[in-house]
């Protein structure tokens, strides 16, 4: 199959006529190149979408409460209810496959009023309390300073960790945040450190204008007692929060004598459940890239297989000599397949580099004008490539089958005659 | 050498059947210069076809130097035709991108023969013909009776049983076929076997037997004088 008569009479033959050679490579080129960009163009959304979700803990959901819509156990209809601190190690203890159980509660809210002062600066922010493995749930940058901890959980200290974009409403550029006092509803609490939240999407900015302090000191200065406002639960990897909440909710109701059929006294989020929506689009979107990219590509092929039975009409005659002269039809067969074989790995090839280079130019364009929303670094890994390739032959041999199968159908007797 | 007995052969014509060889026997012996002679339609070619094994006979025997010539698949057949038969065509049937010498080199290059010594082979043999300085030419680049001569070279290399030559004077105006003619002679004086379809007098007397067809049917047989064609160039 590698001597060197055969390739030589490979080349000679597809560069007779360049352009028709030139033409015919162009539609698996374009087929290739088209799957090529399809693909990394679903991977840049898939990498845009992966990096807003950044690597806040995804199996997770969250729960609170909300009025009873059944009297149950004598209890009205209507009634309002509160998760407790208890709730958390009842929790801990029906369901050890949960990793955090986080208690929060919170103050402020989109649109509120103003409820932190800090000398003559006011501002509206979310205050929450929080337990200190918040931060493995919404991870966040610690930019100076330190976040919570449990000394300041069991102590009720009265400290706060603020946001970026809080220091740069209350404080000016130079000033000293560490060590200040500020007001919150009234209540002074002391500056222990400041975050960044790595967000891209919508509420990016909001997500930089919270604070967060003790959840003790919290329910102690706002007179919470042990209430609960929500609760964020995320499970270990390997179980899913979407096949747990059913079972964490309902054990939430009867805690609090709630209907098990009332649907409405406890409202959720299942952010896995959203998350594994996401996943099913990026499948979605790869599968549409290679059926449209497969698609161009037979196009490609067809055209090959095409060119490849001209060729053969065009070289009857060569091939009844060649077959009086006794070259063994098999042969000939393989000659036309590794043709086409080679006509269409080498354009699909040229696809492959040229899809590399489009791409690498997409990258350079984008590093250059900063980040896109929602698109970020497409690529293809080496897998696709390999897939390409394996496509390729394949193809290559689909395309040179039916040419190589009339070459050889041809009687010598009368592929002699043809003039 | 070769050997054929109530040889048949018809060819279907859409609902009638036109029967061209009817009943050919004959044999020659090695060494032998055969000339075919017979009008157009008479069978001849038909009957070169099958002695060359590209085509297949309906009826009766044909044995090649001792080997029964039947049943053949194709790839069976090819290596027939590549160790024992070397063809000469009238329009000489080059295969036109290939040099003069790649063309002569290629029966051996079915062989599997390796690249070197397949090159030294046809060379030797293109030197017999006279064309070892033409050996990187393309056929385009050769007169008619250089293209004939290369052909020879090319059907000799495999140094087969049986040459057959069908018309190989056809597209050659008289001197130069009678170039060819001595080459051919010349070739036969060295003991192949060679066998000539002519419709032309003067190319058939330069062989050592003629044999006439006509309807399908030898009608004589004769052994002749040959004329050597150095005698008339």
């Amino acid at each position: 199959m590698f001597n060197r008569d055969r390739w030589q009479e490979i080349l000679e033959v597809l560069t007779t006529n360049w352009f028709r050679t030139v033409l015919t490579a162009f539609g698996v080129f374009w087929g290739i190149l088209i799957l090529i960009i399809l693909l990394s163009a679903g991977k840049g959304l898939e990498n845009g979408i992966r990096a807003d979700f950044g690597d806040i803990a995804t199996n997770t959901m969250f729960m609170w409460t909300r009025s009873t819509t059944k009297a149950h156990m004598g209890l009205p209809i209507g009634r309002n209810f509160r998760f407790k601190v208890q709730d958390v190690a009842t929790l801990k203890e029906k369901f050890p496959q949960l990793r955090y159980i986080s208690p929060r509660n919170q103050l402020g809210g989109f649109g509120g009023n103003n409820n932190v002062v800090r000398g003559i600066k006011t501002g509206a922010y979310n205050v929450f309390g929080d337990y200190p493995e918040i931060i493995k749930q919404e991870p966040m940058a610690i930019t100076s300073g330190r976040f919570l901890n449990y000394n300041d959980i069991d102590a009720k200290r009265k400290i706060a960790v603020i946001g970026l974009g809080v220091r740069n409403e209350l404080y000016d550029k130079e000033e000293e945040v560490l060590g200040s006092y500020i007001k919150i509803q009234g209540v002074n609490f002391l500056v222990v450190g400041t975050y960044k939240k790595r967000s891209s999407n919508g509420n990016g900015e909001e997500g930089q204008k919270e604070i967060y302090v003790p959840f003790t000191a919290f329910s102690q200065a706002f007179n919470r007692g042990n209430d609960v406002g929500w609760m964020s639960i995320t499970a270990n990897d390997g179980y899913p929060i979407t096949n747990m909440k059913t079972n964490i909710i309902n054990e939430m109701k009867k805690v609090h004598k709630v209907h098990p059929e009332d649907t409405r006294a406890v409202g959720f989020f299942d952010l896995y459940q959203e998350y594994n929506r996401v996943e099913s689009l990026f499948g979605a979107m790869s599968f549409i890239g290679y059926f449209v990219g497969v698609l161009v590509l037979l196009s490609g092929i067809i055209g090959v297989s095409n060119i490849m039975l001209i060729v053969v009409k065009e070289r009857t005659k060569e091939i009844g000599i060649r077959r009086a002269l006794g070259e063994d039809p098999w042969s000939i067969k393989k000659q036309i397949l590794l043709e086409s074989i080679f006509l269409t790995i080498i354009s699909g090839m040229a696809g492959i580099v040229f899809g590399a280079l489009f791409i690498y130019g997409v990258n350079a364009l984008l590093d250059a004008n900063g980040p896109v929303d929602m698109f970020m670094n497409p690529s293809v890994n080496l897998g696709v490539v390999t897939a390409a390739l394996v496509i390729l032959i394949i193809s290559g041999l689909l395309a040179g089958f039916i040419p190589a199968q009339s070459a050889i159908k041809v009687r010598p007797i009368d592929a002699l005659r043809t003039e | 050498m070769i050997e054929i007995k109530d040889l048949h052969k018809s060819y279907k014509m859409g609902s009638n059947s036109l029967h061209v060889l009817k009943g050919i026997n004959f044999s020659c012996k090695e060494g032998e210069l055969v000339a075919i002679m017979g009008s157009s339609g008479s069978g001849k070619s038909t009957l070169l076809n099958i002695l060359g094994m590209l085509d297949e006979a309906d009826e009766g025997e044909y044995i090649l130097d001792g080997i029964p010539i039947k049943n053949l698949n194709e790839t069976k057949a090819a290596n027939y035709r590549n160790k024992f038969l070397g063809f000469i065509f009238q329009s000489f049937n080059l295969i036109n991108y290939k040099t003069a010498l790649e063309n002569v080199a290629l029966p051996l290059y079915y062989q599997k023969m390796p690249r070197k010594q397949r090159q030294e082979k046809a060379l030797k043999y293109l030197e017999q013909v006279g064309l070892k300085e033409w050996s990187h030419h393309l056929p385009s680049e050769l007169s008619g009776g250089q293209k004939q001569r290369v052909a020879i070279a090319r059907a000799m290399v495999a140094e087969p049983k049986v040459l057959l030559a069908d018309e190989l004077t056809g597209a050659l105006d008289s001197t130069t076929s009678y170039e060819v003619m001595d080459l051919i002679q010349k070739i036969n004086d060295q003991g192949n076997t060679i066998l000539v379809v002519t419709h032309e007098p003067d190319i058939a007397q330069m062989c050592k037997r003629i044999i006439h067809l006509k309807d399908g049917v030898i009608v004589k047989d004769e052994k002749v004088k040959q004329v050597r064609a150095t005698a008339n160039v």
